[in-house]
């Protein structure tokens, strides 16, 4: 279990969160949904430590304040939204770099098979840096995944924390990264993923935390946060949500979208 | 399953990287004999062993020569070798950029001026101190001046975990014109006895080596490069960002610290027995990084290595190619490395963020 009780985050002279609880659990995919600005990514590095808080989070039960780097780094692996390499690192010793934290010299084939997994195997010996946006991410989710390759270990959940995994990827790449996420929770792992795309995440998420201007508006399954009403009042435009004919998945049609009058005549 | 291509086992410059320790151990001893065996005066290193082989004394002009001319010298530029270019792949780990070096960015500086005042302002201090740091004193000095200004220069160059390679070399820029000018008004102020003994340590060569100076300046920098050694993986995760670095379990404070700190003592150190040497730092992690790729767990040893080898090629180089007389070995290593950084500065311009 991956909670966050009363979490606020001020940057400069800006409160970006305020109060937020936050609950993600082992076994599911659970997404953090919002528009621009709205402190999604802010919540997720306040899960990671990466900015100061107030407020605890708790990670399988322990507060993460006070944990040293290691002890964290073998409960967890986070995914950027993007990664710049400062040197010409091969692909291949990219996602070696994900083994540092533990037992690598025994599990050195794992880079590989990681590889395989995010469909990038045969780019193994070429530089990170030639590649273009979509695949060096793939690259670094391979990464991520060397660093906590059993969603289970000495029967506590493992997490993967990723911040807009899809978001430079074309529509198959997507699909592939979501089904990496699902299979990980699926095994019994714990899925916090930053989402941009709410279709997406209707597809993919057990459970939608919503943010708006900092606050949390909604938290549960896809099917209760993602309503007309909370998407509307999220976004600032309304929105209809929909079913697809075949799957009987939620689908969010934008072009249906018209812009509320008070945030018009407001920009 | 089909048959495994050579996808399956991909090229390891791991491996590469961990052999090239062997060659470039090699290398040292070989250069170290040739550092040996090759001077200003006709004395041969082999006609000596070979008199010691048949048990005969060596004369007491061989035995000077070789004992306490060239093998300090020897010792030294193993030493400042190692320091300068190990410092530089540390440095440039750390800034996350490969024009890093001690000597374009100010460090050296900052260290030459703590060498200046102590040894300009070194009277002036209480005799007890003194007698404590004795010997020690210029490198301890010049140790807290490169700290100063490694501490300086990523402070103002690092914003965010990011660093700006145009405020880090123009940041240098500054730190070095106001080391510079520091310098200035202590050597007004100095009386004759530190005049002479500025301009000795200012020329900047191994000419002046002792065993004194060398067992002074060697603990310092066997300090520091040993805990450099600690820092391959803390710089490999570095390498994708401070946030990163910490998210694979890297305690990215104390790795900063540490490796701020190696910089601070191996180019104290070898600023202070040396003067300023430029551009090993740059051109052997380069080298290095082109033969067998940036993993730091492999570069730093090797570019200890390299280092080594490389100033005293241009040793021997600065001691015999005018001889009797000798060039400062500063000129060497610039006519060596200037082309090198500039061919990096051409080759990897749209990458650096500039």
């Amino acid at each position: 279990m991956l909670t966050a009780r009363n979490i606020s985050v001020t940057l400069g002279h800006a409160q970006v969160l305020a109060h937020v609880d936050f609950t993600a659990r082992a076994g599911q995919l659970t997404a953090i949904v919002g528009p621009n600005g709205s402190g999604k990514t802010t919540l997720l590095r306040a899960l990671t430590g990466d900015v100061d808080y107030s407020g605890t989070v708790l990670l399988n039960g322990t507060d993460t304040q006070g944990q040293r780097p290691w002890q964290l780094a073998a409960q967890r692996a986070v995914l950027p939204q993007a990664t710049t390499m400062a040197f010409p690192f091969t692909v291949i010793e990219v996602v070696r770099i994900g083994l540092t934290n533990g037992t690598a010299a025994t599990h050195d084939s794992r880079a590989m098979q990681a590889l395989r997994r995010v469909g990038l195997a045969h780019y193994a010996n070429r530089f990170y840096q030639e590649l273009s946006g979509g695949e060096q991410q793939r690259v670094q989710l391979a990464r991520v995944l060397c660093q906590v390759w059993a969603p289970v270990e000495d029967g506590a959940p493992r997490w993967l924390l990723l911040d807009e995994p899809v978001a430079s990827l074309d529509i198959g790449h997507q699909l592939e990264v979501m089904e990496i996420a699902r299979g990980f929770a699926r095994s019994g792992g714990g899925v916090v993923a930053v989402m941009h795309d709410l279709n997406l995440t209707a597809l993919y998420a057990d459970e939608v935390a919503m943010l708006a201007g900092g606050r949390l508006l909604a938290h549960g399954t896809p099917a209760d946060v993602l309503t007309d009403a909370t998407l509307s009042d999220a976004y600032g435009c309304a929105l209809r949500v929909n079913t697809a004919p075949q799957a009987g998945h939620t689908f969010i049609l934008p072009h249906a979208a018209n812009l509320m009058t008070e945030n018009w005549s407001a920009s | 399953m089909t048959a495994i291509s050579d996808l399956d086992t991909p090229r390891d410059r791991l491996h590469a990287a961990r052999a090239a320790h062997l060659w470039l151990a090699l290398l040292l001893v070989v250069v170290s004999l040739a550092s040996l065996a090759w001077g200003a005066s006709g004395t041969s290193l082999w006609a000596a062993l070979a008199k010691l082989a048949r048990g005969e004394p060596l004369t007491q002009l061989e035995a000077v020569i070789l004992w306490d001319i060239r093998a300090p010298r020897l010792a030294l530029g193993i030493c400042v070798g190692a320091s300068l270019a190990v410092s530089g792949a540390v440095m440039q780990g750390l800034f996350r950029n490969p024009l890093a070096d001690p000597g374009l960015v100010g460090v050296s500086a900052g260290a030459g001026l703590g060498a200046i005042i102590a040894i300009v302002l070194g009277a002036a201090l209480p005799v007890w101190l003194v007698e404590i740091t004795g010997n020690a004193l210029v490198p301890v000095a010049a140790f807290m001046g490169g700290w100063a200004s490694t501490m300086v220069l990523y402070r103002v160059a690092t914003r965010g975990g990011r660093t700006s390679v145009a405020t880090m070399l123009l940041a240098g820029i500054a730190l070095g014109a106001l080391a510079g000018a520091v310098s200035g008004v202590l050597v007004y102020i100095a009386d004759d006895s530190q005049l002479r003994d500025l301009t000795f340590w200012g020329l900047g060569s191994l000419a002046g080596a002792t065993w004194a100076k060398t067992l002074v300046a060697a603990p310092l920098i066997a300090l520091s490069l040993g805990a450099a050694m600690t820092l391959g993986d803390g710089l490999n995760g570095l390498a994708m960002g401070e946030a990163t670095a910490h998210h694979i379990g890297i305690p990215v404070q104390r790795m900063k610290n540490i490796a701020i700190l190696t910089v601070a003592g191996a180019t104290g150190a070898a600023v202070a027995v040396s003067g300023g040497i430029g551009f090993i730092g740059i051109v052997v992690p380069h080298l290095l990084r082109l033969a067998t790729g940036p993993d730091h767990r492999t570069l730093l040893i090797n570019s200890a290595l390299l280092g080594a080898s490389l100033l005293l090629v241009a040793d021997v180089i600065s001691r015999t190619i005018i001889a009797p007389a000798e060039l400062p070995i500063g000129i060497v290593t610039a006519v060596l490395g200037a082309p090198v950084f500039l061919w990096i500065l051409l080759r990897r311009r749209t990458m650096m963020e500039l």
